[in-house]
Protein backbone atom coordinates (compact mmCIF):
# COMPACT_ATOMS: atom_id res chain seq x y z
CA UNK A 1 0.00 0.00 0.00
CA UNK A 2 1.08 3.57 -0.74
CA UNK A 3 1.55 5.64 2.40
CA UNK A 4 -1.70 6.94 3.91
CA UNK A 5 -3.75 9.45 1.90
CA UNK A 6 -3.51 12.36 4.48
CA UNK A 7 -7.38 14.20 3.18
CA UNK A 8 -9.04 10.93 2.32
CA UNK A 9 -11.91 11.56 4.28
CA UNK A 10 -12.12 14.81 2.48
CA UNK A 11 -11.75 12.88 -1.01
CA UNK A 12 -14.54 10.62 -0.05
CA UNK A 13 -16.81 13.37 1.30
CA UNK A 14 -16.19 15.08 -2.55
CA UNK A 15 -17.00 11.18 -3.97
CA UNK A 16 -20.17 10.94 -2.01
CA UNK A 17 -21.21 14.16 -3.20
CA UNK A 18 -20.52 13.35 -7.35
CA UNK A 19 -22.68 9.97 -6.30
CA UNK A 20 -25.56 12.22 -5.21
CA UNK A 21 -25.43 14.17 -7.30
CA UNK A 22 -24.93 11.78 -10.06
CA UNK A 23 -28.38 9.75 -8.73
CA UNK A 24 -30.69 13.47 -8.60
CA UNK A 25 -29.54 14.62 -12.85
CA UNK A 26 -29.81 10.86 -13.99
CA UNK A 27 -32.83 9.93 -11.96
CA UNK A 28 -30.79 6.85 -10.79
CA UNK A 29 -31.53 4.41 -7.59
CA UNK A 30 -29.24 2.74 -5.59
CA UNK A 31 -27.94 5.39 -3.46
CA UNK A 32 -27.71 3.97 -0.15
CA UNK A 33 -25.58 0.85 -2.06
CA UNK A 34 -23.46 3.07 -3.48
CA UNK A 35 -22.50 5.29 -0.22
CA UNK A 36 -21.73 2.45 1.92
CA UNK A 37 -18.83 0.98 0.05
CA UNK A 38 -17.43 4.52 -1.34
CA UNK A 39 -15.22 4.43 2.02
CA UNK A 40 -13.98 0.83 0.69
CA UNK A 41 -13.36 2.25 -2.90
CA UNK A 42 -11.59 5.00 -1.69
CA UNK A 43 -9.13 2.78 0.26
CA UNK A 44 -8.93 0.38 -2.30
CA UNK A 45 -8.42 3.66 -5.35
CA UNK A 46 -6.10 6.26 -3.35
CA UNK A 47 -3.94 3.43 -1.20
CA UNK A 48 -3.56 -0.19 -2.22
CA UNK A 49 -4.45 -0.59 -6.10
CA UNK A 50 -1.30 -0.62 -8.17
CA UNK A 51 -2.96 0.81 -11.28
CA UNK A 52 -2.05 3.67 -13.38
CA UNK A 53 -4.87 5.81 -15.22
CA UNK A 54 -2.73 6.10 -18.23
CA UNK A 55 -1.83 2.25 -18.62
CA UNK A 56 -5.26 0.82 -17.83
CA UNK A 57 -4.63 -2.37 -19.70
CA UNK A 58 -1.24 -2.74 -18.27
CA UNK A 59 -1.24 -6.70 -18.33
CA UNK A 60 0.40 -6.05 -14.68
CA UNK A 61 -2.34 -4.00 -13.38
CA UNK A 62 -3.81 -4.96 -10.13
CA UNK A 63 -7.72 -5.82 -11.26
CA UNK A 64 -10.82 -4.59 -8.95
CA UNK A 65 -14.40 -5.99 -9.69
CA UNK A 66 -17.36 -3.96 -8.00
CA UNK A 67 -19.43 -7.23 -7.84
CA UNK A 68 -22.28 -5.23 -6.47
CA UNK A 69 -22.65 -3.67 -9.71
CA UNK A 70 -25.61 -1.89 -8.91
CA UNK A 71 -22.81 0.48 -7.23
CA UNK A 72 -21.65 1.21 -10.42
CA UNK A 73 -21.77 5.52 -9.76
CA UNK A 74 -19.66 4.88 -6.81
CA UNK A 75 -16.96 2.90 -8.89
CA UNK A 76 -17.49 5.77 -11.63
CA UNK A 77 -16.63 8.88 -9.67
CA UNK A 78 -13.79 6.90 -7.91
CA UNK A 79 -12.30 6.28 -11.46
CA UNK A 80 -13.07 9.64 -12.55
CA UNK A 81 -11.28 11.48 -9.63
CA UNK A 82 -8.06 9.29 -10.12
CA UNK A 83 -8.13 10.12 -13.76
CA UNK A 84 -9.41 7.04 -15.48
CA UNK A 85 -11.74 9.39 -17.90
CA UNK A 86 -12.78 12.44 -18.09
CA UNK A 87 -15.56 14.59 -16.47
CA UNK A 88 -17.81 14.87 -19.31
CA UNK A 89 -18.14 10.78 -19.25
CA UNK A 90 -19.39 11.43 -16.01
CA UNK A 91 -21.68 14.63 -16.93
CA UNK A 92 -23.27 11.81 -19.54
CA UNK A 93 -24.08 9.28 -17.29
CA UNK A 94 -27.28 7.15 -17.80
CA UNK A 95 -28.18 9.22 -20.86
CA UNK A 96 -28.95 7.44 -24.03
CA UNK A 97 -25.67 6.26 -25.90
CA UNK A 98 -23.85 7.43 -23.04
CA UNK A 99 -20.61 5.36 -22.29
CA UNK A 100 -21.73 5.01 -18.48
CA UNK A 101 -24.75 3.13 -17.88
CA UNK A 102 -26.73 2.49 -14.07
CA UNK A 103 -24.67 -0.62 -14.28
CA UNK A 104 -21.24 -0.79 -16.44
CA UNK A 105 -21.30 -2.32 -19.62
CA UNK A 106 -17.85 -4.30 -20.93
CA UNK A 107 -15.35 -2.28 -21.68
CA UNK A 108 -17.22 1.01 -21.01
CA UNK A 109 -14.77 2.88 -19.75
CA UNK A 110 -11.13 2.56 -19.30
CA UNK A 111 -10.86 1.07 -15.58
CA UNK A 112 -13.95 -0.86 -15.52
CA UNK A 113 -12.68 -4.47 -15.74
CA UNK A 114 -15.82 -6.51 -15.33
CA UNK A 115 -19.36 -5.93 -16.13
CA UNK A 116 -21.56 -6.47 -13.54
CA UNK A 117 -25.12 -6.30 -12.02
CA UNK A 118 -26.26 -9.79 -12.22
CA UNK A 119 -24.91 -10.69 -8.42
CA UNK A 120 -22.86 -13.14 -8.08
CA UNK A 121 -20.42 -13.26 -10.94
CA UNK A 122 -18.11 -11.06 -10.05
CA UNK A 123 -15.84 -13.79 -7.37
CA UNK A 124 -16.30 -16.85 -10.19
CA UNK A 125 -14.57 -14.46 -12.42
CA UNK A 126 -12.13 -12.91 -9.95
CA UNK A 127 -10.88 -16.05 -9.32
CA UNK A 128 -9.93 -16.76 -13.06
CA UNK A 129 -7.96 -13.63 -13.47
CA UNK A 130 -5.89 -14.32 -9.91
CA UNK A 131 -5.57 -18.10 -11.44
CA UNK A 132 -4.03 -16.66 -14.95
CA UNK A 133 -2.02 -14.50 -12.96
CA UNK A 134 -0.53 -17.59 -11.44
CA UNK A 135 0.08 -19.41 -14.81
CA UNK A 136 1.25 -16.82 -16.79
CA UNK A 137 3.86 -15.75 -13.95
CA UNK A 138 2.24 -12.07 -12.85
CA UNK A 139 2.27 -10.36 -9.94
CA UNK A 140 -1.01 -8.62 -9.84
CA UNK A 141 -3.24 -8.81 -7.19
CA UNK A 142 -7.28 -9.28 -7.67
CA UNK A 143 -9.77 -7.88 -5.41
CA UNK A 144 -13.50 -8.53 -5.63
CA UNK A 145 -16.26 -6.21 -4.27
CA UNK A 146 -19.40 -7.90 -3.05
CA UNK A 147 -22.48 -6.80 -1.26
CA UNK A 148 -24.34 -8.60 1.39
CA UNK A 149 -27.14 -9.65 -0.32
CA UNK A 150 -24.83 -10.67 -2.82
CA UNK A 151 -23.30 -13.54 -0.06
CA UNK A 152 -27.24 -15.26 -0.98
CA UNK A 153 -26.00 -16.36 -4.19
CA UNK A 154 -24.75 -19.66 -4.33
CA UNK A 155 -21.64 -19.19 -6.43
CA UNK A 156 -20.49 -16.86 -4.02
CA UNK A 157 -19.99 -19.70 -2.06
CA UNK A 158 -18.58 -22.23 -4.92
CA UNK A 159 -16.37 -19.60 -5.96
CA UNK A 160 -15.04 -19.13 -1.89
CA UNK A 161 -14.74 -22.89 -1.42
CA UNK A 162 -12.62 -23.11 -4.93
CA UNK A 163 -10.34 -20.14 -4.25
CA UNK A 164 -9.12 -21.53 -1.19
CA UNK A 165 -8.32 -25.34 -2.29
CA UNK A 166 -6.75 -23.45 -4.84
CA UNK A 167 -4.45 -21.51 -2.13
CA UNK A 168 -5.13 -18.27 -4.04
CA UNK A 169 -2.85 -15.89 -1.68
CA UNK A 170 -3.40 -13.10 -3.88
CA UNK A 171 -7.17 -12.96 -4.08
CA UNK A 172 -8.94 -10.36 -2.08
CA UNK A 173 -12.57 -9.92 -0.96
CA UNK A 174 -14.17 -6.95 0.45
CA UNK A 175 -17.63 -7.77 1.57
CA UNK A 176 -19.99 -4.35 1.97
CA UNK A 177 -21.88 -5.60 4.97
CA UNK A 178 -24.02 -2.87 5.44
CA UNK A 179 -26.83 -5.36 6.71
CA UNK A 180 -29.61 -4.37 4.03
CA UNK A 181 -30.72 -6.18 0.67
CA UNK A 182 -33.25 -4.82 -1.64
CA UNK A 183 -35.94 -5.54 0.48
CA UNK A 184 -35.28 -6.30 3.80
CA UNK A 185 -32.34 -7.01 6.54
CA UNK A 186 -29.99 -9.30 5.16
CA UNK A 187 -29.93 -11.02 8.17
CA UNK A 188 -33.68 -11.69 8.37
CA UNK A 189 -33.82 -12.81 4.50
CA UNK A 190 -30.86 -15.23 4.93
CA UNK A 191 -29.26 -15.74 7.99
CA UNK A 192 -26.18 -14.38 7.07
CA UNK A 193 -24.14 -14.26 10.11
CA UNK A 194 -21.89 -14.77 11.46
CA UNK A 195 -20.22 -13.60 8.18
CA UNK A 196 -16.74 -13.13 8.80
CA UNK A 197 -17.06 -17.06 10.54
CA UNK A 198 -18.45 -18.18 7.41
CA UNK A 199 -15.49 -16.75 5.36
CA UNK A 200 -13.26 -18.33 7.72
CA UNK A 201 -14.93 -21.88 7.74
CA UNK A 202 -14.69 -21.83 4.14
CA UNK A 203 -10.94 -21.72 4.50
CA UNK A 204 -10.00 -18.00 4.21
CA UNK A 205 -8.19 -15.58 6.38
CA UNK A 206 -10.32 -13.41 7.68
CA UNK A 207 -11.20 -9.97 9.37
CA UNK A 208 -13.95 -7.67 10.63
CA UNK A 209 -13.31 -4.22 10.70
CA UNK A 210 -15.39 -0.96 10.70
CA UNK A 211 -15.78 0.17 6.57
CA UNK A 212 -15.42 3.52 6.95
CA UNK A 213 -12.21 3.56 9.49
CA UNK A 214 -9.71 4.00 6.95
CA UNK A 215 -7.04 2.57 9.74
CA UNK A 216 -8.67 -0.24 10.37
CA UNK A 217 -9.18 -1.40 7.15
CA UNK A 218 -5.33 -0.48 6.00
CA UNK A 219 -4.78 -2.69 8.56
CA UNK A 220 -6.43 -5.39 7.18
CA UNK A 221 -5.61 -4.66 3.47
CA UNK A 222 -2.00 -4.64 4.37
CA UNK A 223 -2.50 -8.25 5.18
CA UNK A 224 -3.02 -9.07 1.55
CA UNK A 225 0.44 -7.45 0.93
CA UNK A 226 2.34 -10.25 3.12
CA UNK A 227 4.64 -12.78 0.61
CA UNK A 228 4.12 -16.43 -0.13
CA UNK A 229 0.30 -16.35 1.17
CA UNK A 230 -1.62 -19.68 0.82
CA UNK A 231 -4.64 -18.33 1.67
CA UNK A 232 -7.14 -15.69 0.08
CA UNK A 233 -7.96 -12.67 2.03
CA UNK A 234 -11.82 -12.30 3.15
CA UNK A 235 -12.59 -8.46 4.81
CA UNK A 236 -15.73 -8.00 6.25
CA UNK A 237 -16.62 -4.74 6.77
CA UNK A 238 -19.28 -3.07 8.89
CA UNK A 239 -21.20 -0.42 7.11
CA UNK A 240 -23.74 1.68 7.04
CA UNK A 241 -25.96 1.93 3.92
CA UNK A 242 -26.39 5.60 2.86
CA UNK A 243 -23.51 6.71 4.87
CA UNK A 244 -22.43 9.96 5.26
CA UNK A 245 -25.79 11.66 4.80
CA UNK A 246 -28.17 11.50 8.29
CA UNK A 247 -31.39 11.36 6.57
CA UNK A 248 -30.43 8.36 4.39
CA UNK A 249 -27.97 6.10 6.65
CA UNK A 250 -29.33 3.02 7.39
CA UNK A 251 -33.30 3.96 5.75
CA UNK A 252 -33.45 1.06 2.79
CA UNK A 253 -35.47 3.03 1.14
CA UNK A 254 -32.85 5.19 -0.49
CA UNK A 255 -32.33 1.16 -2.26
CA UNK A 256 -34.62 3.17 -4.46
CA UNK A 257 -35.55 7.08 -3.81
CA UNK A 258 -33.84 9.78 -5.56
CA UNK A 259 -32.89 12.60 -3.78
CA UNK A 260 -34.58 15.90 -4.96
CA UNK A 261 -33.02 18.97 -5.37
CA UNK A 262 -33.64 20.10 -2.10
CA UNK A 263 -32.32 17.05 -0.63
CA UNK A 264 -29.29 16.88 -2.76
CA UNK A 265 -28.09 20.58 -1.39
CA UNK A 266 -28.90 19.15 2.02
CA UNK A 267 -26.69 16.26 1.71
CA UNK A 268 -23.78 18.12 0.52
CA UNK A 269 -24.19 20.58 3.33
CA UNK A 270 -23.67 18.09 5.44
CA UNK A 271 -21.09 16.23 3.77
CA UNK A 272 -19.38 20.16 3.98
CA UNK A 273 -18.88 20.65 0.09
CA UNK A 274 -20.90 23.80 0.56
CA UNK B 1 -15.68 -39.16 -28.63
CA UNK B 2 -14.61 -38.19 -25.30
CA UNK B 3 -11.23 -40.09 -25.42
CA UNK B 4 -10.66 -37.78 -28.71
CA UNK B 5 -11.50 -35.16 -27.10
CA UNK B 6 -9.09 -35.81 -24.24
CA UNK B 7 -6.72 -37.03 -27.32
CA UNK B 8 -7.24 -33.73 -29.18
CA UNK B 9 -6.85 -30.95 -26.03
CA UNK B 10 -3.60 -32.96 -25.30
CA UNK B 11 -2.01 -32.48 -28.36
CA UNK B 12 -3.19 -28.92 -28.78
CA UNK B 13 -1.62 -28.28 -25.11
CA UNK B 14 1.28 -29.64 -26.13
CA UNK B 15 1.77 -26.78 -29.24
CA UNK B 16 0.27 -24.36 -27.29
CA UNK B 17 0.39 -22.69 -23.52
CA UNK B 18 -2.12 -20.87 -23.56
CA UNK B 19 -4.81 -23.95 -23.65
CA UNK B 20 -6.21 -24.61 -19.84
CA UNK B 21 -8.41 -27.34 -19.14
CA UNK B 22 -11.66 -26.88 -16.27
CA UNK B 23 -13.55 -29.78 -15.59
CA UNK B 24 -15.98 -30.42 -13.24
CA UNK B 25 -15.52 -33.09 -11.27
CA UNK B 26 -15.17 -35.45 -13.90
CA UNK B 27 -13.28 -37.79 -16.40
CA UNK B 28 -11.75 -39.86 -14.28
CA UNK B 29 -7.87 -40.71 -15.28
CA UNK B 30 -9.23 -38.98 -18.85
CA UNK B 31 -7.06 -36.39 -18.77
CA UNK B 32 -3.80 -37.95 -16.91
CA UNK B 33 -1.89 -37.15 -20.14
CA UNK B 34 -2.85 -33.41 -20.31
CA UNK B 35 -1.87 -33.14 -16.69
CA UNK B 36 1.62 -34.76 -17.60
CA UNK B 37 2.19 -32.37 -20.83
CA UNK B 38 0.59 -29.28 -19.25
CA UNK B 39 1.14 -29.32 -15.41
CA UNK B 40 -0.80 -26.27 -14.25
CA UNK B 41 -3.10 -26.03 -16.12
CA UNK B 42 -5.75 -28.40 -15.22
CA UNK B 43 -8.00 -27.91 -13.08
CA UNK B 44 -10.80 -29.82 -11.04
CA UNK B 45 -13.12 -27.36 -10.51
CA UNK B 46 -15.84 -29.77 -8.71
CA UNK B 47 -19.17 -29.97 -8.47
CA UNK B 48 -19.67 -26.14 -9.41
CA UNK B 49 -20.35 -25.59 -12.87
CA UNK B 50 -21.43 -22.18 -12.62
CA UNK B 51 -18.45 -21.01 -10.54
CA UNK B 52 -16.27 -23.02 -13.27
CA UNK B 53 -17.50 -21.19 -16.38
CA UNK B 54 -17.47 -17.72 -14.36
CA UNK B 55 -13.41 -18.91 -13.87
CA UNK B 56 -13.19 -19.69 -17.41
CA UNK B 57 -13.88 -16.24 -18.29
CA UNK B 58 -11.94 -14.52 -15.70
CA UNK B 59 -8.92 -16.64 -17.38
CA UNK B 60 -10.05 -15.46 -20.46
CA UNK B 61 -9.49 -11.69 -20.14
CA UNK B 62 -5.69 -12.07 -19.78
CA UNK B 63 -5.86 -14.35 -22.97
CA UNK B 64 -5.65 -17.60 -22.21
CA UNK B 65 -7.99 -20.02 -23.92
CA UNK B 66 -9.61 -22.04 -21.39
CA UNK B 67 -11.66 -25.66 -22.05
CA UNK B 68 -14.48 -26.23 -19.66
CA UNK B 69 -15.71 -30.01 -19.67
CA UNK B 70 -18.40 -31.47 -18.22
CA UNK B 71 -21.44 -33.45 -18.61
CA UNK B 72 -23.81 -31.71 -20.89
CA UNK B 73 -26.79 -31.59 -18.98
CA UNK B 74 -24.50 -29.99 -15.51
CA UNK B 75 -22.42 -27.59 -18.02
CA UNK B 76 -25.86 -25.72 -19.37
CA UNK B 77 -28.78 -25.78 -17.69
CA UNK B 78 -28.06 -24.52 -14.18
CA UNK B 79 -25.07 -22.06 -16.26
CA UNK B 80 -27.33 -20.66 -18.64
CA UNK B 81 -27.02 -17.21 -16.90
CA UNK B 82 -23.05 -17.11 -16.65
CA UNK B 83 -22.92 -18.45 -20.37
CA UNK B 84 -25.25 -15.53 -21.02
CA UNK B 85 -23.30 -13.15 -19.11
CA UNK B 86 -19.80 -14.13 -18.74
CA UNK B 87 -19.27 -15.55 -21.93
CA UNK B 88 -21.57 -13.87 -24.38
CA UNK B 89 -22.23 -10.13 -23.17
CA UNK B 90 -18.14 -10.40 -22.36
CA UNK B 91 -17.35 -12.20 -25.56
CA UNK B 92 -14.90 -14.29 -23.85
CA UNK B 93 -12.97 -16.57 -25.93
CA UNK B 94 -14.00 -19.54 -23.66
CA UNK B 95 -14.72 -23.40 -25.41
CA UNK B 96 -17.72 -25.03 -23.42
CA UNK B 97 -17.83 -29.27 -24.35
CA UNK B 98 -20.18 -30.96 -22.85
CA UNK B 99 -19.85 -34.25 -22.88
CA UNK B 100 -22.78 -37.43 -22.82
CA UNK B 101 -25.05 -35.20 -24.87
CA UNK B 102 -28.55 -35.70 -25.99
CA UNK B 103 -29.51 -39.56 -24.87
CA UNK B 104 -26.06 -40.94 -24.02
CA UNK B 105 -26.70 -41.29 -20.71
CA UNK B 106 -30.68 -42.09 -21.50
CA UNK B 107 -29.91 -45.24 -18.68
CA UNK B 108 -29.67 -42.42 -15.98
CA UNK B 109 -32.89 -40.61 -16.64
CA UNK B 110 -33.72 -37.40 -17.52
CA UNK B 111 -31.44 -35.12 -14.87
CA UNK B 112 -28.87 -36.43 -17.56
CA UNK B 113 -30.39 -36.04 -20.45
CA UNK B 114 -29.39 -32.63 -22.77
CA UNK B 115 -31.99 -32.30 -25.18
CA UNK B 116 -33.01 -28.97 -24.10
CA UNK B 117 -29.55 -27.69 -24.39
CA UNK B 118 -29.19 -25.98 -27.67
CA UNK B 119 -32.14 -24.56 -27.65
CA UNK B 120 -31.17 -22.04 -25.08
CA UNK B 121 -27.69 -21.59 -25.81
CA UNK B 122 -28.79 -21.06 -29.42
CA UNK B 123 -30.40 -17.61 -28.40
CA UNK B 124 -27.18 -16.34 -26.95
CA UNK B 125 -25.47 -13.76 -29.21
CA UNK B 126 -22.23 -14.61 -30.33
CA UNK B 127 -22.24 -17.95 -29.04
CA UNK B 128 -21.50 -20.71 -31.94
CA UNK B 129 -22.77 -24.22 -31.08
CA UNK B 130 -20.94 -27.00 -32.88
CA UNK B 131 -22.33 -30.55 -32.33
CA UNK B 132 -19.70 -32.88 -34.29
CA UNK B 133 -20.76 -36.18 -36.10
CA UNK B 134 -17.68 -38.38 -34.77
CA UNK B 135 -14.63 -38.51 -33.40
CA UNK B 136 -13.25 -37.53 -36.46
CA UNK B 137 -15.44 -34.26 -37.18
CA UNK B 138 -15.00 -33.34 -33.30
CA UNK B 139 -10.96 -33.06 -33.51
CA UNK B 140 -10.82 -30.57 -36.25
CA UNK B 141 -13.88 -28.86 -34.79
CA UNK B 142 -12.07 -28.12 -31.72
CA UNK B 143 -9.17 -26.44 -33.92
CA UNK B 144 -12.15 -24.63 -35.56
CA UNK B 145 -13.55 -23.61 -32.36
CA UNK B 146 -10.27 -22.21 -31.04
CA UNK B 147 -10.03 -19.79 -34.07
CA UNK B 148 -13.27 -19.22 -33.55
CA UNK B 149 -13.54 -14.88 -32.41
CA UNK B 150 -15.90 -15.58 -29.63
CA UNK B 151 -17.60 -18.23 -26.92
CA UNK B 152 -18.28 -22.02 -28.60
CA UNK B 153 -20.17 -24.83 -27.05
CA UNK B 154 -19.36 -28.12 -28.47
CA UNK B 155 -21.92 -30.87 -28.01
CA UNK B 156 -20.43 -34.13 -27.71
CA UNK B 157 -21.77 -37.69 -26.94
CA UNK B 158 -19.53 -40.38 -24.55
CA UNK B 159 -17.58 -43.60 -25.97
CA UNK B 160 -18.00 -45.78 -28.52
CA UNK B 161 -19.98 -44.08 -31.14
CA UNK B 162 -19.62 -45.36 -34.49
CA UNK B 163 -17.32 -43.45 -36.74
CA UNK B 164 -18.87 -42.41 -39.87
CA UNK B 165 -15.23 -40.27 -41.57
CA UNK B 166 -13.15 -42.07 -43.45
CA UNK B 167 -10.34 -39.53 -42.59
CA UNK B 168 -10.31 -36.52 -40.41
CA UNK B 169 -13.32 -33.35 -43.07
CA UNK B 170 -12.33 -29.63 -43.26
CA UNK B 171 -14.49 -28.38 -40.45
CA UNK B 172 -15.16 -25.03 -40.90
CA UNK B 173 -17.96 -23.27 -38.23
CA UNK B 174 -20.72 -22.36 -40.37
CA UNK B 175 -20.68 -25.09 -43.18
CA UNK B 176 -22.23 -28.58 -43.14
CA UNK B 177 -20.52 -31.15 -44.42
CA UNK B 178 -21.57 -33.01 -47.24
CA UNK B 179 -21.29 -36.88 -46.77
CA UNK B 180 -23.36 -38.05 -49.72
CA UNK B 181 -25.35 -36.61 -52.78
CA UNK B 182 -29.12 -37.32 -53.31
CA UNK B 183 -31.93 -36.13 -55.34
CA UNK B 184 -35.36 -36.63 -53.87
CA UNK B 185 -34.11 -36.85 -50.26
CA UNK B 186 -31.59 -35.23 -47.90
CA UNK B 187 -31.34 -36.03 -43.94
CA UNK B 188 -29.26 -33.18 -42.24
CA UNK B 189 -28.15 -35.20 -38.71
CA UNK B 190 -26.89 -33.49 -35.85
CA UNK B 191 -24.48 -35.06 -33.79
CA UNK B 192 -24.43 -38.21 -32.90
CA UNK B 193 -27.13 -38.92 -35.08
CA UNK B 194 -24.77 -39.26 -38.26
CA UNK B 195 -24.60 -42.98 -38.36
CA UNK B 196 -28.57 -43.47 -38.20
CA UNK B 197 -28.50 -41.24 -40.88
CA UNK B 198 -26.02 -42.53 -43.14
CA UNK B 199 -27.90 -46.33 -42.15
CA UNK B 200 -30.91 -44.60 -43.49
CA UNK B 201 -30.46 -43.27 -46.42
CA UNK B 202 -28.41 -46.71 -47.69
CA UNK B 203 -31.74 -48.06 -46.92
CA UNK B 204 -33.76 -45.62 -48.60
CA UNK B 205 -30.96 -46.08 -51.45
CA UNK B 206 -31.56 -49.78 -51.28
CA UNK B 207 -35.36 -49.38 -52.07
CA UNK B 208 -34.48 -47.12 -55.22
CA UNK B 209 -35.29 -43.35 -52.98
CA UNK B 210 -31.93 -40.92 -53.64
CA UNK B 211 -31.03 -39.79 -50.74
CA UNK B 212 -28.24 -37.35 -49.33
CA UNK B 213 -26.68 -36.83 -46.10
CA UNK B 214 -25.20 -33.96 -44.41
CA UNK B 215 -23.45 -33.78 -41.26
CA UNK B 216 -25.03 -30.49 -39.78
CA UNK B 217 -21.79 -29.91 -36.89
CA UNK B 218 -22.29 -26.48 -36.84
CA UNK B 219 -25.85 -25.38 -35.40
CA UNK B 220 -24.86 -21.65 -35.20
CA UNK B 221 -24.12 -20.31 -37.34
CA UNK B 222 -26.29 -22.67 -39.40
CA UNK B 223 -25.19 -23.24 -43.36
CA UNK B 224 -27.71 -21.29 -44.96
CA UNK B 225 -26.34 -22.28 -48.41
CA UNK B 226 -26.58 -25.69 -48.17
CA UNK B 227 -30.46 -25.34 -46.57
CA UNK B 228 -30.81 -23.45 -49.49
CA UNK B 229 -29.51 -26.11 -52.11
CA UNK B 230 -31.50 -28.73 -50.78
CA UNK B 231 -34.54 -27.04 -50.30
CA UNK B 232 -34.76 -26.53 -53.58
CA UNK B 233 -33.30 -29.61 -55.17
CA UNK B 234 -35.13 -32.27 -52.97
CA UNK B 235 -38.47 -33.21 -51.90
CA UNK B 236 -38.24 -33.91 -48.47
CA UNK B 237 -35.69 -32.99 -45.95
CA UNK B 238 -35.40 -34.35 -42.88
CA UNK B 239 -33.64 -33.32 -39.97
CA UNK B 240 -32.22 -35.31 -37.07
CA UNK B 241 -30.87 -34.49 -33.88
CA UNK B 242 -31.05 -36.12 -30.32
CA UNK B 243 -32.59 -33.11 -29.28
CA UNK B 244 -36.09 -32.01 -28.50
CA UNK B 245 -38.08 -30.83 -31.36
CA UNK B 246 -38.04 -27.36 -29.95
CA UNK B 247 -35.40 -25.29 -30.12
CA UNK B 248 -32.41 -27.24 -32.22
CA UNK B 249 -31.82 -27.97 -35.49
CA UNK B 250 -35.39 -29.19 -36.85
CA UNK B 251 -36.31 -25.60 -35.24
CA UNK B 252 -33.50 -23.76 -36.38
CA UNK B 253 -34.00 -25.05 -40.15
CA UNK B 254 -37.82 -24.13 -39.56
CA UNK B 255 -37.02 -20.95 -38.91
CA UNK B 256 -34.68 -20.35 -41.85
CA UNK B 257 -37.61 -21.87 -44.15
CA UNK B 258 -40.12 -19.65 -42.71
CA UNK B 259 -38.60 -16.65 -43.71
CA UNK B 260 -36.84 -17.66 -46.63
CA UNK B 261 -37.03 -16.08 -50.06
CA UNK B 262 -35.79 -18.79 -52.16
CA UNK B 263 -38.01 -21.22 -54.11
CA UNK B 264 -38.51 -23.79 -51.46
CA UNK B 265 -39.61 -27.34 -52.44
CA UNK B 266 -38.93 -29.66 -50.38
CA UNK B 267 -41.42 -30.74 -47.04
CA UNK B 268 -39.32 -30.65 -44.05
CA UNK B 269 -39.72 -33.47 -41.13
CA UNK B 270 -37.78 -33.02 -38.05
CA UNK B 271 -36.90 -36.54 -35.77
CA UNK B 272 -35.65 -35.71 -32.49
CA UNK B 273 -37.54 -35.64 -28.89
CA UNK B 274 -41.08 -34.84 -27.99
CA UNK B 275 -41.61 -32.50 -26.05
CA UNK B 276 -41.88 -33.91 -22.90
CA UNK B 277 -39.78 -35.47 -20.23
CA UNK B 278 -38.84 -39.42 -20.27
CA UNK B 279 -39.68 -41.04 -17.07
CA UNK B 280 -39.74 -44.75 -18.41
CA UNK B 281 -36.08 -46.62 -17.74
CA UNK B 282 -34.28 -46.56 -20.86
CA UNK B 283 -31.00 -47.13 -22.29
CA UNK B 284 -29.61 -45.25 -25.70
CA UNK B 285 -31.74 -47.33 -27.81
CA UNK B 286 -34.83 -47.54 -26.55
CA UNK B 287 -34.64 -44.03 -25.91
CA UNK B 288 -34.17 -43.56 -29.57
CA UNK B 289 -37.27 -45.39 -30.17
CA UNK B 290 -39.62 -43.58 -27.74
CA UNK B 291 -38.22 -40.66 -29.55
CA UNK B 292 -38.55 -42.07 -33.45
CA UNK B 293 -34.84 -41.89 -33.89
CA UNK B 294 -34.59 -45.51 -35.57
CA UNK B 295 -33.83 -46.46 -39.12
CA UNK B 296 -37.92 -48.01 -39.74
CA UNK B 297 -39.05 -44.66 -37.66
CA UNK B 298 -36.92 -42.70 -39.87
CA UNK B 299 -37.00 -44.45 -43.13
CA UNK B 300 -41.40 -45.22 -42.87
CA UNK B 301 -42.11 -41.11 -42.60
CA UNK B 302 -39.61 -40.56 -45.34
CA UNK B 303 -41.25 -42.73 -47.70
CA UNK B 304 -45.23 -41.91 -46.80
CA UNK B 305 -43.74 -38.13 -46.71
CA UNK B 306 -42.80 -38.77 -50.56
CA UNK B 307 -45.93 -40.65 -51.01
Amino acid sequence: MTPPVENLDRIAAELRGEVIGLSHRAKTPHLGSSLSCLDLLAVLYWEFLRIDPKKPGSPDRDRFILSKGHAAPALYVALCERGFFPTKFLEEYGKDGAALAEQPAPNCAAGVEWATGSLGHGLPVGIGMALAARIQKRNYRTVVLLSDGECNEGTVWEAAMFAAAQKLGSLTVLVDYNKWQATGRSEEVMALAPLRDKWEAFGWESYEVDGHDFSELRVALARAELPDRTKPLAIVAHTIKGRGVSFMEDDNNWHYRIPSAEELAAARKELGLV
Amino acid sequence: MRNAFADEITKIAQQREDIVLLSGDIGNRLFDKFKNVSPGRFFNCGVAEANMVGVAAGMATSGLRPVCYTIASFLTYRVVEQIRLDLGYHHQRVILVGTGAGLSYASLGSTHHSVEDMGMLRLIPGLAVLAPGDEKELRPALHAALDYPGPVYIRIGKKGELVVHDAEPEFAIGKALRLREGKEVWILALGNTLPLAVEAATQLGSRGVSCGVASMGSLKPLDTKLLGDVFTSAKVVATLEEHSVLGGLGTAVSEWLAVSSGPAKARLLTFGTPDEFLHATTHQPSAREWAGLTIEGITGRILSALG
